[in-house]
């Protein structure tokens, strides 16, 4: 498996650490009450088909990353960086 | 009072030659690790200013071999060598020494390429990566920075704690390289 590193170009699934499902960028507010709270930290959908992940390029320019890939194809479609992601979501 | 006495990271294990493939320690000087703050260009014009070295771009190199240098070191970080850093910097950068943080090797010859692609989990042939391309990765399961610095010379940076493990991978390779060659 590689992922192409939008600052290192296309790289070696070794340089990688996987953290988690993306969901991560989107912290709920402090106030936002149980539930919301909840979902954020424990609930996780298990798809076949798309996902996103945040993957960290950890031996190679530490950016972290958001990754959508197919759970059934192992394709992966799409590497940003998630300071981007995370930009766009403000 | 005690004395104490400067201590390279390879002391003792280098220099080393297997089948035409050199491997020696670089004494790189004062090594400053620079992150950026500010506005890229502004950072960029005041190591010009300061040293004669621009802000490298992503995976490269700036500045030629021997003399100061800089080398890209991961998001919007870079390390200057050769030279202590101009106080001008810290307006635009973060600046911490790591002079003794690192442990430096070239390693130089015909099949260096060879000994490269065993360990280094990226294409280090000439045409795909040339001199003045650097980049973080691995030398084995160590993190490091790979520099190419001539045709058949690449510089090797590892946290000084692992030099021991790096000379004796890329001595490894060295070694498999060569009896491949019926030199071993």
């Amino acid at each position: 498996m590689r992922l192409d590193c939008p600052i290192c170009g296309s790289r070696d699934r070794r340089e990688f650490y996987y953290q988690g499902d993306a969901v991560l960028l989107e912290r709920p507010a402090p106030d936002a009450g149980a539930a919301a709270w909840d979902g954020y930290l424990h609930l996780r959908a298990n798809p076949a088909g798309e996902t996103r992940d945040l993957w960290l390029h950890e031996s190679g320019c530490g950016a972290w990353l958001v990754v959508t890939r197919n759970t059934v194809t192992h394709a992966v479609e799409s590497v940003e960086l998630a300071s981007r992601v995370k930009e766009g979501l403000r | 009072m005690a004395e104490l006495k400067a201590r390279m990271p390879c002391e003792g294990l280098l220099p080393l030659t297997f089948g035409g493939v050199n491997l020696d320690e670089a004494d790189l000087g004062v090594m400053t690790s620079v992150v950026l703050l500010g506005e890229e260009a502004a950072l960029s014009s005041a190591l010009s200013d300061a040293h004669g070295v621009g802000f490298p771009k992503a995976n490269r190199t700036s500045g030629k071999g021997g003399g100061v240098r800089c080398i890209w070191f991961g998001q919007r970080q870079a390390m200057l060598v050769g030279t202590a850093p101009a106080d001008a910097l810290q307006e635009h950068a973060a600046l911490v020494d790591q002079s003794d943080g690192w442990c430096a090797v070239t390693v130089e010859g015909e099949d260096v390429e060879q000994v490269l692609e065993r360990l280094v989990p990226i294409d280090v042939r000439r045409m795909h990566f040339k001199r003045g391309y650097t980049a973080r990765t691995q030398v084995g399961h160590m993190s490091a920075s790979v520099t190419r610095t001539g045709p058949r010379a690449f510089l090797i940076l590892v946290f000084r704690s692992m030099a021991a493990s790096l000379v004796h991978e890329l001595g490894q390779a060295m070694r498999a390289v060569a009896s491949r060659r019926g030199e071993g």
